[in-house]
């Protein structure tokens, strides 16, 4: 009997360890993962702190990536010739080119989600693009809206068929997307056929004109600020009513101050893009107006924002992203999950790929999907999306895009060339990456502390 | 588990049927699951022998067992996961066939595995619904989810964590299992089966998670518990049943027993010694 409690003496050890952090209970979840900042505080002070802490216990959230932005734009503010960089004809440019790496990087965080990699949307992106084009095309002649609609419900197909194989035949998604890349560049060649391309630039076209219109045409000024006033006021109305609300009911909600500033924020930017968009870029004629292209951007933002965080399928990508086998428990329905995944990735792919087209002003064989892909994955983890699984959000695509974009952008100005670019945004990945991993490291360096 | 096996231990003589005891319920309460003459072979490997179990409302019955006694395919077949050769069930003394998890999650019945339960990234509001969301029309209901999530966990006295926003992984080990115990309580679960509650917590959790077990006692919930530790078993149980190469050999409350007698039915499937008044093996629930 005696051995009996020493051998589970023995074994308890390292958990007395624990045991005795537990007992100072305000340390024991600081030192194994922090809380984030927003659930505990009381006021926008405490919640400072909080989040302090956080960052200095590595887990930094959106910081690293606004920081790489503001550091981006004031290098290039200082270097690009005749401080061009800031100025509203090429910020509204920058706009436009990350526009696509945004997108993209919001398809492949639907994958990330769950741990898995879809290596194929760059020439997914360029069948959509295409099909589009290739539907406005005099021949056939589709209304845009048509066009649009068709090409998107074939990279819907393709990622349906993409995830039916993974999860049916259970094979690893970068392999299958690693095929997939090179299948759908094969079938891309095939689509464009000798011409080798295909072109959107006919000024008579009404389908024509309105899909390159994506890039190319502008939102009228008047209109464009009524829209800002709109969305900020419905965003932060709903923002607000529901904190007080939870607040007042006794639910967890963040402070007032917090709340207040979120919505500020979310103006002040709208108001600075609206505002850089409304100078006059033109340097011959008067080019004013918002592009279609940023309120596009900001509707695919929204619905994977409300997809993911307030519809249980989000809720659903989550958990199978975070522990698989607990949601098989609790029910979920893990392989339509995954299935679905696919689906959307290649379905928001398209929409790049449309983005793609419109701002080129068609599609040829030329494009280099391989290279856009890697900056999808690229752009996700920039943006703060997890490799591993269970940690993104559809903001982390827009982000990480932006940064692609400026330091595209920002090479461009200076004249250097793709080599550099390349070179460049290897370098901001490969920290992106890194800053991932230190802060998982962390996490699990607290797990074994728990256990 | 070669834990509580003592230095001589590796199971004795054959396991013989002296020891296997037969308990009828006492008349008039008929307690909430019944197995009887449960069998179950893989292949060639026969894993329960004409198993009888006896689970009562409102009380906790330790199930105890070296490796490969059979207590996990015993709760996977009552989990649904695995169906049983021969054997009857009776659930609220009605016989009852449960084919699949679902059919016995539609009973009632509920199994927490430690790990196994909770998605790390999600927080526990988000994990106690998991699968189970409450919507409002297309939307996730996140305040009436919280609200019911707040009562549960404030009705089993799971106080300590500091909000129930925060994601799991940034829990205690003792907090886990409270939260996957929560969890499982919530759905009016009427069976409780706990795997290795305790096992991996420290002393502090260990207490946590043993009073969050006698108060689902309290609640009416007959508690299953699936455990190596005599210390454990002995501070919580009720009842104790032990298996032994796949056969039931003790099953009675825990007066009749003692650590030895316990440890001697785990490692040969009998045990000589004499516990209490009642004779160690006729014993009544």
């Amino acid at each position: 009997m005696a051995g009996v409690d020493d051998e589970q003496g023995g074994v308890k050890a390292p958990s007395d360890i624990a045991a005795e952090a537990e007992a100072a209970p305000d340390l024991t979840a600081a030192a194994v993962e922090v809380i984030p900042p927003e659930i505990l505080a009381q006021s926008l002070r405490q919640y400072l702190r909080a989040w302090f802490t956080r960052v200095r216990s590595g887990d930094a959230g959106v910081l690293p990536v606004v920081a790489a932005l503001v550091a981006v734009t004031i290098v290039f503010q200082i270097v690009s010739p005749n401080h061009i960089y800031l100025s509203p004809g090429n910020l509204v440019n920058l706009f436009d080119q990350s526009a696509v790496f945004i997108v993209l990087g919001m398809g492949e965080i639907f994958v990330l989600l769950l741990g898995e990699i879809d290596l194929s949307i760059g020439y997914v992106a360029a069948i959509g693009g295409i099909l589009a084009g290739e539907f406005v095309q005099p021949d056939i002649n589709w209304p845009w809206w048509a066009a649009i609609a068709a090409a998107l419900l074939a990279c819907a197909g393709i990622g349906a068929l993409h995830g039916i194989i993974i999860t049916r035949l259970r094979l690893p998604s970068f392999v299958v997307t690693l095929a997939g890349n090179l299948f759908w560049f094969g079938v891309m060649i095939i689509i464009l056929g000798p011409a080798g391309g295909v072109a959107i630039t006919s000024t008579i076209q009404e389908n024509q004109k309105v899909l390159s219109g994506i890039v190319y045409a502008y939102i009228d000024p008047v209109i464009s600020w009524i829209g800002l006033l709109v969305i900020v006021a419905l965003l932060g109305g709903s923002m607000w009513l529901r904190d007080t609300g939870r607040r007042r009911s006794g639910l967890v909600a963040p402070p007032v101050g917090l709340t207040l500033a979120k919505v500020a924020f979310i103006a002040v930017a709208g108001i600075a893009v609206v505002a850089i968009c409304n100078i006059n870029r033109g340097q011959y004629l008067p080019i004013i107006g918002v592009p279609w292209v940023v309120p596009l951007v900001l509707v695919v933002l929204g619905v994977s924002m409300v997809l993911l965080e307030h519809m249980q399928f989000g809720r659903h990508m989550y958990a199978v992203g975070g522990n698989p086998e607990a949601a098989r428990r609790a029910g979920v329905g893990v392989t339509a999950i995954r299935t679905w995944a696919f689906v959307l990735c290649s379905l928001t792919a398209g929409i790049a790929g449309i983005i793609y087209c419109s701002q080129l002003g068609g599609i040829t064989t030329n494009i280099n999907g391989g290279q856009y892909v890697l900056y999808a994955v690229a752009a996700a983890v920039i943006g703060g999306t997890s490799l591993i699984g269970g940690r993104g959000r559809a903001i982390h695509g827009l982000l990480g895009g932006l940064v692609i974009g400026a330091i595209y952008n920002g090479l461009y100005l200076l004249g250097l060339q793709i080599q550099w670019q390349l070179i460049a945004t290897g370098l901001v990945l490969l920290a992106a990456v890194t800053i991932d991993a230190l802060s998982r490291r962390g996490a699990t360096g607290g797990s074994l502390v728990r256990v | 588990m070669d834990m509580t096996t003592p230095e001589g231990g590796p199971a004795g003589g054959a396991p013989g049927s002296e020891g296997r005891v037969l308990v009828d319920p006492p008349a008039g309460t008929e307690p909430l699951l019944r197995l009887r003459g449960i069998s179950k072979h893989f292949g060639a490997v026969q894993a329960l022998f004409d198993v009888d179990l006896d689970l009562p409302a409102g009380q906790v019955t330790a199930l105890c067992g070296d490796n490969g006694a059979g207590k996990s395919v015993l709760t996977k077949t009552i989990a649904g996961i695995h169906q049983p050769d021969k054997g009857e069930m009776y659930w609220e003394g009605r016989l009852v066939h449960i084919h699949s998890p679902k059919d016995s999650a539609s009973l009632g019945i509920e199994t927490v595995y430690q790990d196994l339960a909770l998605a790390d990234n999600l927080d526990i509001v988000q994990n106690m619904f998991l699968g189970r969301e409450r919507l409002n029309r297309l939307f996730l209901n996140e305040d009436s989810m919280e609200r019911a999530a707040a009562e549960t966990l404030a009705s089993l006295h799971v106080t300590t964590v500091r909000s129930i926003r925060q994601p799991v992984a940034t829990l205690s080990g003792g907090q886990r299992q409270a939260v996957a115990v929560a969890k499982a309580v919530m759905w009016n679960s009427k069976l409780v089966m706990l795997d290795e509650p305790t096992a991996a917590l420290g002393v502090a959790q260990t207490r946590m998670v043993l009073d969050l077990v006698k108060r689902l006692k309290d609640h009416g919930l007959a508690v299953m518990v699936i455990s190596h530790n005599l210390n454990d078993v002995f501070e919580v149980a009720d009842r104790v049943a032990v298996l032994h190469l796949g056969r039931m050999v003790a099953q009675d409350r825990i007066s009749a027993f003692d650590r030895e007698s316990v440890v001697d039915f785990m490692t040969s499937g009998r045990s000589s010694r004499q516990v209490a008044t009642s004779g160690s093996s006729q014993g009544r629930n």
